[in-house]
């Protein structure tokens, strides 16, 4: 299995930045790293990962479990986290992730039927401050409301059908 | 992110560059004394270094408020194996976002805090392990740490010195308990982020079973103004043990949330009051979360209170990770107890009993409490619950979950009691009429 130019280069610089003998201490960004472009850590990507750091499957399994950010299923095209803990609660998150809901038709971990949005509620994104908050993708939006999330859906759809005509 | 000007009240040592051009840049930071505190360094002896940041009262960021300097001093003079320095990028505390500010706005102060420890303790590689949430700080700080290897800052003989030092980048992939810095090293090793036995602590064992200084990033942050100007003068700023100024983010029901640099032993009502702005429109505090959502909760009439270390600790919180949490008198503290329950629960690492079935018990019981399903009986069931964890778990996620949870039960019991018989919660009728 080979990856985009720009995520090989990026993979060698992790290994790079291992100690000598220490190639594992690569295997969290590097899944990550790889789901980035593949859009999830499938069986496929396991065992390429654990021929490169010689790392067993079984042992691969193990730590991609653990971490939330790894998935084993595509998410969306864009996939929507929104923050539902202490701050982003205290100025209306939980609400904004039930209009999210609404507003796509999904519940929390769904993705839509055309495979353009996800939906997730998640933990402290460390966006406190300018809360409510979420990603899309690795892209913060501060201070959502709903009304604004709508408008952030309005132009991801508008995005996404310009790139298609290109 | 940033007010557009600080407040008046502020006093900038971290955060004096945030509001120039361009002011992540290597330009703009050698500009204002960028890397002059690591050629004082080269020019003064290990024990020297160790020496002024001891003088400074510089007590971790992170949250746990361990004297930096000591912690420096227990890594050994001389090791057959290599030396590690790790920044803890993992801000993942619940109410807290100032590294986030930090590394944005000023990456190369990060990275010359990690040279100079690295400079004190003798190690030739360092990494900064960022939470993958955070992606674009990532690529801000790998075009710093390009921008400071083209200047000769780092790599082999650093500005001639003979000194050998390289930096990297390492990121989370989603894991709250890999904050906790021996969960965050086998993190870095490539495993799950399940905490380590300790001792040995990091100093002598730690990122590959070798000897490591693993700070805050906000910690590193103030080790280049404490090398120029002097331990002295960082310690001044200050109340006594608890040296320097502190980045505040402070959230909530305020007028004006923002992350704020204030001297340690800031008023914490002065902080919401004056600094924050106040009280969201015509509402009254209710209650303050003074460090992070693992510090238990203080009343409004508690709040007169000096934020430092010891002072937070006296009346029975912890100034934790410095994010104060601000909550006007519509918040039904139910709720709010059951959401950080719910938090801890979702992030224990499951490893040991107490933690995973205590946060997950908790969790459910205050979820149906919310709900109006609560039982008279489960008010002293939860204080048993979150008794039992403490000091019973193999690290401190057990506390963080349980020190809260005892706290609200105990400081608004009377919320809890109005919750009780079936009936709806009392605080969406007040958030509706205020």
């Amino acid at each position: 299995m080979r990856f985009s130019a720009q995520v090989e280069s990026k993979l060698e610089r992790l290994l790079a930045s291992c100690p000598p003998g220490r190639k594992r201490a690569a295997l969290v960004p590097m899944l990550l790293f790889i789901q980035d472009e593949v859009g999830a850590v499938t069986p496929e990507v396991v065992e390429e990962v654990s021929r490169r750091l010689e790392v067993t499957p079984a042992e691969i399994e193990e730590v991609a479990s653990y971490y939330s950010m790894l998935r084993r299923r595509p998410a969306g095209r864009y996939h929507i986290q929104i923050c539902t803990n202490i701050s982003c609660l205290l100025m209306g998150g939980a609400e904004l992730f039930e209009h999210a809901c609404r507003k796509l038709g999904i519940g929390n971990h769904g993705v839509s039927e055309d495979g353009l949005f996800s939906l997730e509620e998640v933990e402290c994104i460390g966006a406190c401050c300018w809360a409510p908050a979420l990603q899309v993708n690795y892209d913060f939006h501060h201070a959502v409301t709903p009304e604004a999330f709508d408008r952030l859906i309005e132009q991801l759809r508008q995005s996404s059908a310009a790139e298609r005509r290109e | 992110m940033l007010h557009p000007e600080p407040h008046p009240l502020e006093v900038a040592v971290l955060t004096r560059r945030f509001r120039l051009p361009n002011s992540a840049s290597i330009q703009t930071y050698l500009a204002h004394d960028g890397y002059q505190a690591f050629r004082k360094a080269l020019e003064m002896s290990p024990d020297g270094i160790i020496e002024e940041v001891k003088k400074s009262n510089l007590r971790g960021r992170g949250g746990a408020g361990f004297p930096t300097g000591l912690k420096w001093s227990f890594v050994p003079r001389q090791s057959p194996k290599p030396k590690y320095i790790v920044a803890n990028a993992d801000e993942g505390e619940p109410g807290t976002c100032k590294d986030r500010l930090l590394m944005q706005y000023d990456p190369h102060a990060l990275i010359e805090g990690m040279l100079i420890a690295a400079r004190a303790v003798g190690a030739r590689a360092g990494y900064i392990y960022v939470r993958g949430e955070y992606r674009y700080l990532i690529e801000i700080l790998d075009g710093a740490i390009e921008q400071a290897r083209e200047r000769g800052f780092l790599g082999r003989n650093i500005l001639g010195s003979g000194m050998d030092f390289d930096l990297y980048t390492h990121s989370g992939a989603g894991s709250y308990e890999c904050g906790e810095e021996s969960a965050l090293l086998e993190s870095l090793e490539g495993k799950r982020g399940v905490p380590r036995l300790r001792p040995p602590f990091p100093a002598t064992a730690g990122a590959f079973g070798c000897p490591t200084v693993l700070n805050n990033v906000e910690t590193f942050c103030a080790v280049p103004p404490i090398v120029l100007r002097g331990g002295a003068a960082f310690a001044a700023l200050g109340t006594p043990r608890n040296g320097g100024t502190r980045l505040f983010a402070i959230s909530g029901h305020v007028r004006r949330p923002g992350v704020y640099e204030l001297p340690m032993g800031f008023n914490l009502l002065r902080m919401i009051n004056e600094v924050a702005g106040g009280v969201r429109e015509g509402r009254k505090l209710k209650a303050v979360i003074p460090g992070g959502s693992s510090c238990p909760v203080l009343r409004a009439e508690e709040c007169d209170l000096a934020m430092d270390f010891d002072s937070v600790a006296r009346a029975g919180s912890m100034l934790g990770s410095g994010g104060v949490i601000v909550m006007d008198q519509t918040t039904c503290m139910v709720r709010v107890a059951a959401r950080i329950l719910r938090f801890y629960a979702q992030e224990s690492c499951g490893f040991c009993v107490p933690c995973r079935e205590g946060t997950a018990w908790l969790a459910k019981i205050l979820a149906r409490f919310h709900g109006g399903e609560g039982r008279a009986e489960d008010i002293g069931l939860i204080a048993d619950i979150a008794h039992n964890i403490l000091g019973r778990t193999f690290c401190p996620l057990g506390d963080a979950a349980a020190m809260p949870a005892a706290a609200f039960v105990e400081k608004f019991r009377e919320e809890f009691e109005a919750h009780l018989g079936g009936k709806a919660c009392p605080f969406e009728e007040v958030a509706a009429h205020v």
